[in-house]
């Protein structure tokens, strides 16, 4: 797999490490009064899904940067890469 | 029929006029008492065990496709219970002895061949790790025995013991391990499970389950609704896709796991070498074949197929210690998709549904605990409580810090 790098351009996915779903952006709020039940969650439950997965990549051999990708878990084509940076500020983390 | 070496030579002497189909085509019945979703190994072994051992009536077996047709014909076929964890060893060496009976117990020869397994070790670290888990093999009753490197070469003069980065220093042996031939335990079992009466449904997908008030009431399918008492779910790689169905999220990522067989040569290798530091392992098939593998690619997939990366790693790997495989060409690789779970052991309990039951998890570690896996979860599905060695591999173990992490992980299934 090419992972299309937003800074760097074209790299092997080899020169990257797999950390899983996207979702593990947003970290439950450890003070709330279900904070608990919502680490379980975060921790081990996962969707798991066949077809579109936004998952996040680290770019160990390469700039260390943490990249989302949007790929298909039936085919592996990649349909867009950015920086998990974007992600989580436009999402609300990190404001 | 019952098969035998006489049976074999009279139907020589007639034709093979007389040999009969292994098992019934079943067209689906209306309501049934157990229905077990998956054909392959596991939920066949569950469907024999629950009517032979348990002596339920009334169970179906529904398959998307046709039986043996996942991860049972996609495994490396080695069988073994060298396991270090209270949780584990005792379930896999329970699984062990139902394999060293297995082929008596079904009637059909399932080519089980106790070839022994080796375990490489390269450091004073991993000998330590190796004779601690060698330990607590013995204390469940399994075999373990530490060799030496002269030992090692003794049987396999071919390995490369000087390797700069992993000089082979001792490896830990179970010689009750081995290889089984992958399909006939999915035909054995299901020519097993015919004879008791289940009933095998094969290009019958389930679709969904019709749950009223918190219980379930049967399954729907390509072929219609199936009611059933209790349904029981035994689809290791596609357990999410299947659970979510139930509105389930499972504790399990799905993973591509890739394998290969060379052509067939001539005998060369008389049982399985892992070389878990080089992320490969191999046998050699009963027809020729050197059949290896390693590390998972590491990424959520569905797809069957794997990429290079992993092929250049096994095959570095393979060359690292076993210099003549570079002679060999390979003849076919494959993929097969693994219920990476979140500590690397399975799951087999109930769901939040009444009378919905499951079983998954199992890592790319489920061939070996076929037999097992389907004894303890008949027990389940009987008596509605786990059999007394598959007590640990339940749901809630994640929330209750009850986890079972061989390989000291964590929640990163990909490490497993």
């Amino acid at each position: 797999m090419i992972i299309n790098h937003p800074l760097l351009g074209p790299r092997d996915a080899a020169e990257f490490v797999y950390k899983g779903d996207a979702a593990l952006i947003h970290r439950p709020d450890g003070m709330a009064p279900d904070a608990l039940e919502s680490f379980i969650e975060y921790g081990y439950l996962r969707d798991n899904p066949a077809g579109e997965h936004r998952e996040l990549w680290f770019h160990e051999q390469g700039d260390r940067s943490w990249l989302v990708v949007s790929r298909n878990t039936l085919t592996h084509e990649i349909t867009s890469v950015e920086l998990a940076r974007d992600v989580a500020r436009r999402e609300g983390r990190s404001k | 029929m019952r098969y035998s070496g006489w049976k074999v030579i009279k139907e020589a002497l007639t034709g093979h006029r007389g040999w009969g189909p292994a098992w019934r085509d079943a067209t689906p019945q209306a309501q049934y008492d157990y229905v077990i979703i998956g054909g392959g190994g596991h939920g066949l072994a569950t469907a024999y065990y629950l009517a032979k051992q348990f002596k339920q009536s009334r169970i179906a077996v529904v398959e998307k496709g046709w039986i043996g047709g996942g991860n049972v014909g996609r495994n490396t076929t080695i069988i073994r219970s060298n396991y270090l964890l209270d949780g584990n060893e005792p379930f896999y060496e329970f699984s062990l002895k139902l394999w060293e009976g297995l082929e008596q117990e079904l009637n059909y020869n399932a080519m089980v061949s106790q070839r022994g397994i080796l375990n490489l070790i390269h450091s004073d670290a991993q000998r330590d790790a190796f004779t601690r888990r060698g330990n607590a093999m013995i204390l469940n009753g399994a075999d373990a025995e530490l060799l030496s490197t002269q030992q090692i070469l003794d049987r396999y003069p071919f390995l490369n013991v000087n390797d700069a980065r992993f000089p082979i220093k001792g490896g830990l042996a179970q010689h009750r391990g081995g290889t089984v031939r992958h399909d006939a335990v999915a035909w054995g079992y299901a020519r097993g499970a015919d004879q008791c009466g289940v009933d095998i449904i094969q290009n019958c997908e389930v679709t969904g389950f019709r749950i009223e008030n918190g219980t379930v009431k049967g399954v729907e399918t390509s072929r219609g609704f199936i009611g059933a008492k209790k349904v029981a779910a035994c689809v290791a790689g596609s357990s999410s896709r299947l659970m979510e169905k139930a509105g389930m999220r499972l504790p399990i990522e799905s993973h591509v796991l890739q394998a290969f067989v060379s052509e067939g040569l001539k005998p060369v290798l008389p049982g399985v070498i892992t070389f878990g530091a080089g992320h490969f392992y191999c046998s050699q098939s009963d027809k020729g074949g050197l059949v290896f593998g390693g590390d998972i690619d590491g990424y959520n997939s569905y797809a069957q197929r794997g990429n290079l990366p992993v092929v250049e790693d096994v095959a570095e790997g393979g060359m690292a210690i076993f210099p003549m495989l570079g002679r060999a060409r390979l003849l076919r690789m494959w993929g097969g998709i693994m219920d990476m779970s979140m500590d690397g052991s399975p799951i087999i309990d109930r769901t939040h549904v009444d009378g919905l039951y499951f079983n998954g998890g199992w890592c790319y570690g489920g061939f070996k605990a076929t037999p097992a896996s389907g004894y303890a979860y008949a027990h389940l599905l009987a008596t509605d409580r786990p059999h007394e060695t598959a007590t640990a591999y339940r749901f809630d173990r994640f929330a209750k810090g009850r986890m079972i992490d061989e390989k000291g992980m964590g929640n990163q299934p990909n490490l497993h």
